[in-house]
């Protein structure tokens, strides 16, 4: 391999991407209304693109003649490095909207860095995605606000999404040797400054939003090490039916 | 949960530089962000557009229909409203 190190992030990348677009496809047919049910499919075809761009790209990388569909489709639960925020369930609209803006705001600054990243490809891959990630994260900070600052109901849902969710985050600014790695070859700029950057995003908003950052600081992690939650399965059943279904068939 | 629905606003898509906004549907929303958030989803997802417009149909007036025979009519027998009585020169191109 080239660079394993480089393999292993793009994984990362490309993982993150992957099942929260398969998550967000899950709503197709289902959106509250017909224009949100098109921008939440919109949105995950994006997510899509990105982690075939980025999942392609490991396989260069990796030389074992493995593209975005092999690696996208045919590995198992353990070899999946995402998040676990993005394998969350969809819940209701309010859970699917506060799943996506925590990422949105994390996936904006680490795109506006690996744009300056040494490596060609990724800044190229970086640049195409910020562009999209700039109206995701758009999207779904008025939705947050929107819900947070309406009905009480629409309140006290939301504020249940967000106590549900807030302890997946601190996931997403989990790094290892990998990161290490690559910050000493160059390929990856500093990285340190992105929490701050997310913090400061995520507090402007839910100040708008009215809503509470839950107290609680009882984190998971696991995700990047291939330890998923229970819902990761039966993501997994639905999104490799296909392949395991019919091998190597294409469309 | 509340039951009153969404007004309807009308969308106007800009192709591109230098051509009118046009007319291409409606849809509803809340206010007019989600109006133009819903709009660039719906509406410019294969690269229709480059500007976009929405008004609520609200604000849209439109004439009776019943008075279409005095609004339109008088005009269709005024052909000389209509530039076809000048000779073109030959060689004059885009007319």
């Amino acid at each position: 391999m080239k660079n394993e190190a480089l393999f292993r992030y793009l994984l990362r990348l490309g993982d993150d991407s992957l099942i929260l677009g398969q998550r967000l496809a899950e709503w197709c047919g289902h959106g509250p209304i017909l224009e949100e049910d098109i921008a939440m499919t919109n949105i995950s075809l994006d997510f899509i693109g990105q982690a075939m761009s980025l999942l392609d790209y490991a396989g260069v990388i990796e030389g074992k003649d493995r593209n975005c569909d092999k690696l996208g489709l045919l590995r198992f639960e353990k070899e999946y490095v995402n998040v676990l925020l993005v394998e969350q369930p969809n819940g209701d609209f309010g859970d699917t909207m506060m799943r996506q803006f925590l990422f949105d705001a994390f996936r904006k600054p680490l795109y506006e860095r690996l744009v300056s990243s040494s490596d060609k490809q990724l800044a190229a891959i970086a640049d195409k995605s910020l562009k999209e990630t700039r109206y995701h994260l758009k999207h779904s900070s008025e939705w947050v606000i929107r819900l947070g600052d309406g009905t009480e109901e629409s309140h006290e849902r939301v504020q249940n999404s967000l106590n549900t969710l807030w302890r997946y985050t601190d996931e997403l600014f989990y790094t290892d040797e990998v990161e290490a790695q690559l910050i000493v070859d160059g390929i990856l700029p500093d990285l340190s400054g992105i929490k701050a950057e997310w913090e400061s995003t995520v507090k402007h908003v839910f100040s708008e939003a009215t809503l509470e950052i839950p107290a609680n600081n009882w984190k998971f992690d696991g995700g990047r090490k291939g330890r998923h939650s229970e819902h990761f399965g039966h993501l997994l059943s639905e999104l490799q039916y296909m392949q395991r279904a019919y091998p190597n068939m294409e469309w | 949960m509340s039951t009153k629905e969404w007004p309807l606003w009308e969308v106007f898509i800009r192709s591109k530089q230098g051509l009118n906004h046009k007319h291409v549907g409606s849809l509803r929303a809340a206010d007019s962000t989600m109006a133009l958030d819903n709009a660039r989803d719906v509406y410019t997802r294969r690269s229709e557009g480059i500007s976009i417009w929405v008004v609520e149909s609200n604000y849209v007036h439109a004439n009776d229909p019943a008075d279409a025979d005095a609004y339109f009519e008088p005009s269709d027998t005024k052909i000389f409203r209509h530039p076809t009585f000048y000779e073109v020169h030959e060689g004059i191109k885009h007319m």
